[in-house]
């Protein structure tokens, strides 16, 4: 059985149809990508799973019904969403957002557990514990962002444009740490537009186009295919 | 003239630290709710009148069962302070849901109406009930710590005057800080005090952390209000007397305090609140004495709303606000 899975959900913003009947699914341990040119729907279909937009199909996470579910409880549930330009709370120490994304654990000492996990992954965050979020450079923030929704020890990672606006050593080392979280058994599902470095770590992809999948296949083939290439990786 | 000055010097300043900490307690009401929602909680002036009542409401109560001789001064004050605190926290919370959620999507300007038609409502109801239970708006019941005090300040020489004051006055001061400092720490280093913080810069991240931002709104509520009940509870034992309009003009001006210190921000509703405090008390006493008399005291209202003026076109995000960025 899949951990996530979309079955023609339609997403609207007032009269305006984004997502037009997609489906998708998510197999526990899987690097999934979602890729697709700008404004093409790839946001909203995470906006749709954790429950920011107002949705109509089936959404199903480790075979509950979740459609339609308010966001802080998609989260509860263990829906962790690295939402589109990172959103770190500017005027909240590091310590404090890394606080925030373990607000549903309750015991204090897996918190500390957890926090010292995330330093594994991203020691830089600890040398600035005391920093406010928003005097961070971008790709700290990302690295925040990220450790921050690790805190809520989820069972399935959504990133969403990890690497937009990051140099691309910073991108190089935030892919290597989505595929390290994955060795270690997270479930990710990954948007990108950057569609070569994405498909090279995940397993299987879809690409997305005007609200529509238009092709879904082992991350190799789409690789391969010149529609693709021409499309997303030129 | 100095010297009429530095004689009122020591009154002004116990008046104004007085005064001062009835709006900065109340102006954190203002700067918590527009924080977290953007709103201008008009209704909280009357959070404040209805603390005031309902605190000599209990205090009337006891008086009649007798039972205010029969136990000690502070425990009657803890009493009423905490029947205050409770009922006003839960109007508060009530209000946001009935007056305020469900219009949260809708234009600010629609809500800000709304506030404003609470504040009536409760301006009446109140009036309503008093009037029903004892004839009158007016209500003045019995004052616990009354005794007066003499601060001796003109043994200091100069020709500084002494400052009078009530055992309360200090009560009121004493409180008052214990309630920011309560406050400061909350929302300084507890979970949901984080949450509060976090829910006010960023709602729709915050529930992607599991906050359930309904939650954490309505706990705001009732903790502004809860304050603002409380100093309504210290007013009305520093003056005896309550009328349902006495949360009108305060709340106007420690809204203005709010604004001074920089809406959102509670240490700017401290220093803002202390700061008006403490100008309409001066003028208060030397207006007279500083325009030879052409204009008096009764002047004083009129410098909490200049500020207010001078504060939106010079400095609008207020001394210690940060410039807001407009959402996308
Ligand atoms: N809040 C919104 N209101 C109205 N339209 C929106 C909103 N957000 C996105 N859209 C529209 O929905 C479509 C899909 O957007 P999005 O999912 O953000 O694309 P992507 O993430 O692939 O760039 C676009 O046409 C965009 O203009
Ligand atoms: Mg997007």
């Amino acid at each position: 059985m899949s951990l996530l899975e979309l079955k023609d959900v339609h997403a609207f913003y007032g009269g305006i149809e984004a997502l037009k009947g997609i489906s998708l699914t998510v197999n526990e341990g899987e690097i999934v990508t979602l890729i697709g040119s700008n404004g093409a729907g790839k946001s909203t279909t995470l906006k749709s799973i954790c429950g920011q937009v107002k949705v109509t199909g089936a959404i199903t996470f480790d075979g509950k019904n979740i459609t339609d579910q308010a966001v802080h409880q998609t989260a509860a549930a263990g829906i962790a969403h690295v939402p589109e330009g990172r959103r770190i709370f500017p005027r909240l120490t590091v310590k404090e957002n890394l606080e925030m994304g373990a607000f549903s654990v309750k015991d204090k000492d897996v918190v500390s557990q957890m926090m010292e996990r995330v330093f594994a992954y991203f020691p830089r965050l600890k040398e600035r514990l005391r920093q406010l979020g928003g005097t961070m450079s971008g790709g700290e923030q990302q690295m925040l962002a990220i450790g921050r929704s690790l805190m809520m020890q989820p069972r399935i990672l959504l990133l969403d444009e990890p690497s937009m606006g990051l140099a691309p050593i910073l991108v190089e080392q935030i892919f290597e740490i989505i595929r390290e979280l994955n060795r270690e058994g997270m479930t990710i599902l990954l948007v990108e537009q950057n569609a070569y470095q994405a498909l090279q770590i995940a397993s299987r992809g879809y690409v997305i186009q005007s609200g529509e999948m238009i092709m879904e296949d082992e991350a190799s083939v789409l690789l391969e295919s010149r529609k693709v290439k021409e499309a997303y990786l030129a | 003239m100095i010297s009429d000055l530095l004689h009122s010097l020591p009154q002004v300043l116990v008046d104004g630290l007085t005064l001062g900490a009835v709006y900065a307690v109340v102006a954190i009401g203002y700067t918590l709710v527009y924080g977290i929602l953007e709103l201008i909680n008009f209704a909280h002036g009357e959070i404040f009148m209805s603390g005031a009542f309902i605190g000599t409401a209990v205090m009337l109560m006891f008086e009649s069962a007798g039972w205010l001789g029969a136990m000690p001064g502070w425990l009657a004050y803890m009493l009423i302070m905490a029947a205050a605190m409770l009922v006003t926290g839960l109007m508060g919370v009530g209000i946001e849901r009935v007056a305020y959620r469900p219009l949260r999507s809708a234009p600010k300007l629609i809500s800000l109406i709304s506030a404003i038609g609470v504040s009536f409502f409760l301006q009446d109801l109140v009036r309503f009930i008093a009037e029903l239970s004892t004839g009158s708006y007016l209500i003045s019941s019995s004052t616990l710590y009354n005794d007066n005090l003499q601060l001796r300040v003109s043994k200091l020489g100069g020709s500084l005057g002494d400052a009078f004051l009530k055992t309360n006055t200090v009560i009121l001061i004493v409180v008052a800080v214990l309630l920011m400092v309560g406050l400061d720490l909350f929302v300084k280093r507890t979970k949901w005090g984080i949450a509060m913080r976090a829910v006010a810069q960023d709602r729709e991240t915050a529930a992607l952390m599991s906050i359930n931002v309904n939650k954490v709104i309505a706990l705001t509520f009732f903790i502004g209000s809860a304050l603002g009940g409380a100093t309504g509870v210290l007013f009305a034992q520093q003056y005896g007397t309550v009328d349902p309009f006495i949360g009108y003009v305060l709340g106007i001006k420690a809204f203005t305090a709010a604004v001074l210190g920089g809406i959102g921000s509670i240490r700017g509703a401290m220093f803002g609140g202390l700061f008006i405090g403490m100008v309409e008390m001066f003028a208060s006493a030397n207006l007279g004495v500083l325009t030879s008399g052409n204009f008096g005291g009764e002047y004083k209202d009129v410098f909490a709303f200049a500020i207010l003026i001078v504060v939106l076109i010079f400095k609008p995000e207020g001394l210690f606000g940060k410039a807001v960025k407009e959402k996308v």
